[in-house]
């Protein structure tokens, strides 16, 4: 079974020189499998590549230009070169919003698929119960949900006098308890246990999925061997998850590395600049702020950030075996 | 197997947790808007008074109606568009295989991981010198090009795996390249294009930074959209607010609850192949 990914999809045809080329030097005009002429092709795909290039490709180049320039969205610009990435890397506050978006990765990415691993590998044996069925419906909620609403939800549940604080008094942690969101030692983290809790149900579906796709007979083999349940883990499990794993990683570390909604509601960045990220970063500076520039140089950087964390892990856990 | 049992036992109360735990920021929202309008009530608590009046009037601030309007109208504008420019795309690419496709396909491929902050900038101008600012193309148009890389790709690893001899036979009846895309292909591709537009509606449905750097008046905006101007304007009333989340939350949820079979097979494509 192979699935696409990425990588693995490009055309197999390509890099296969034998029946393709034999055709193609009998009727020299025409090209592919149907003989259809190849401006038909691109007739058919003119279509998306027009939307792609005035929407995307278009404004990838412009937020380049504007990188490079001074410039307050009115007025004429000014020539800065590289100034603004410079100072990209060099301001505190700017610098900053990348580093917290690299540590909410810790929240985003490494809770929901560890503790997702953990948690499929227990209910392994009973994902085809009535339970297990009814489960997946409701983990997959916080997927469908606005995640502005999943903002709003969980600021009042961290709220001074939300639930996390009436559980912590409850069980005589009374001490602790604080407005989450609002404490600048605690926000961050605060809004990493959203992300953790939007995340979670996904991974852990997806995880479960993949284990059900498991030749049991591997698990049977390991007990007769004497492995536990910790062995069978370790060189079972995780190893034949390799592409679910890398999915789940991709998926979360961009949801990371990229997150606005739920910062913007529940936070805004705040307190101070204790919870700013580089996209709420580009949305102020290029809208409140009026420093396009600036705005622009940290946009490519998180497009180029984004694009390294998230090729290799393709490359890493591609599946080499087909 | 006393070991399996006390496996399952644990898996089972784990499952229970866990959904304790996503299920509880929806419970607390509901108990929350049953309170006094403009009390501070504490924690989860049920109230004494039950106030079923604030979802009439949460119903009524929020102006409901027009947003639900709002949202479906940019809904339509984008899934079927988006739906069929991907869709003729993906054929040629993976089916048709004229020449250059590879590095086509590649372009596309490079956008699936781009976060929508890196473009909102020049997206801004470009939409405000069009005219389109605080209408609802301003979302739509954006979104049908920033869905393609997804699209494309979707359709395409569905028509590479159809088999050439099917689209052979129908060229030899005398089918030209448009009949056989809409006669026998598009059929064929149904599963595949339901998938697609389900992952196309949650997303347009639930599209915030688009909705709100480019529409100004909510209720020309995404649900999403709106929440967030309900949430600015109503954040000091917590019954009222919570009252107006779960509203604005309902459509995406009944709809889930219907169709959840294909949501839940949708997303799980859909990130396996993302």
């Amino acid at each position: 079974m192979t699935r696409p990914t990425p990588e693995s999809a490009v055309d197999p045809d390509a890099t296969r020189p034998g029946p393709a080329a034999v055709t193609r030097k009998r009727s020299p005009a025409r090209s592919g499998g149907l003989r259809t002429p190849s401006w038909v092709g691109w007739l058919f795909v003119a279509p998306a590549l027009g939307f792609y290039a005035v929407f995307v490709l278009r404004p990838i180049a412009l937020t380049v230009q504007y990188s490079m320039y001074r410039w307050d969205g009115i007025g004429a610009s000014t020539w800065a070169g590289l100034g603004n990435y410079v100072k990209v890397f060099t301001d505190p506050d700017l610098f900053a919003s990348i580093l917290n978006a690299i540590k909410l990765i810790a929240f985003f990415s490494v809770i929901p698929v560890v503790l997702g691993l953990a948690i499929a590998s227990t209910i392994r044996r009973i994902a085809e119960s009535r339970l297990a069925l009814v489960a997946r419906t409701v983990l997959f909620l916080p997927q469908v949900i606005p995640l502005v609403a999943a903002g709003i939800a969980w600021s009042w549940l961290m709220s001074s006098t939300g639930l996390v604080n009436q559980l912590l008094t409850s069980v005589g942690l009374g001490g602790v308890a604080r407005a989450w969101l609002g404490d600048f030692s605690t926000a961050l983290p605060a809004v990493g246990v959203i992300g953790a809790w939007v995340l979670l149900g996904l991974c852990t579906i997806l995880l479960l999925s993949g284990m059900s796709k498991i030749d049991m007979s591997l698990y049977e083999a390991a007990r007769m061997d004497g492995a536990g349940p910790m062995r069978e883990f370790f060189s079972i499990t995780v190893p034949s998850l390799r592409q679910e794993i890398g999915v789940c990683v991709t998926v979360t570390v961009i949801a990371a590395l990229a997150s606005f909604d739920i910062v913007y509601v529940s936070t805004q960045g705040g307190p101070g600049n204790a919870t700013m990220v580089p996209g709420l970063e580009i949305y102020y500076l290029a809208f409140s702020e009026r420093q396009v520039g600036m705005a622009s140089a940290l946009a490519v950087v998180l497009m180029l950030l984004v694009l390294l964390v998230a090729l290799p892990i393709q490359w890493l856990t591609k599946d080499r075996s087909s | 197997m006393i070991v399996g049992r006390r496996e399952a036992w644990t898996g089972r109360l784990l499952l229970v947790l866990l959904m304790a735990v996503t299920l509880m920021p929806f419970v607390s929202l509901f108990f929350t808007a049953l309170h006094p309008s403009g009390s501070y009530p504490s924690g989860v608590e049920w109230p004494s008074d039950p106030q079923w009046g604030n979802f009439a009037k949460a119903f009524q601030a929020a102006q409901m109606l027009e947003l639900v309007k709002s949202s479906t109208l940019i809904v339509l504008g984008v899934v079927p568009l988006a739906l069929l420019l991907g869709t003729l795309a993906g054929f040629a690419i993976g089916h048709l295989r004229m020449a250059g496709r590879n590095v086509v396909f590649l372009v596309f491929v490079l956008g699936l991981t781009l976060p929508f902050e890196g473009i909102i900038t020049p997206l801004y101008y470009q939409v405000r010198d069009m005219g389109l600012l605080n209408t609802r193309w301003a979302i739509i148009l954006p979104l049908i090009g920033l869905y393609m890389p997804f699209a494309v790709f979707w359709m395409r690893a569905h028509f590479v795996n159809m088999p050439d001899a099917l689209s052979e036979s129908a060229r030899i009846d005398g089918a030209n390249v448009w009949q056989l895309f809409w006669r026998i292909h598009v059929p064929l591709a149904m599963p595949a294009l339901s998938s697609l537009a389900i992952l196309l509606f949650l997303w347009t449905w639930n599209q915030f930074l688009l909705a709100i750097v480019l529409v100004d008046d909510p209720l020309k905006r995404t649900m999403s959209g709106a929440l967030g101007a309900f949430q600015g304007q109503w954040g000091t009333d917590m019954p009222l607010l919570c009252a107006g989340s779960l509203l604005i939350l309902a459509p995406t949820l009944v709809i889930f609850l219907i169709f959840q079979r294909r949501f839940v097979t949708a997303l799980l494509q859909g990130s396996l192949k993302g």
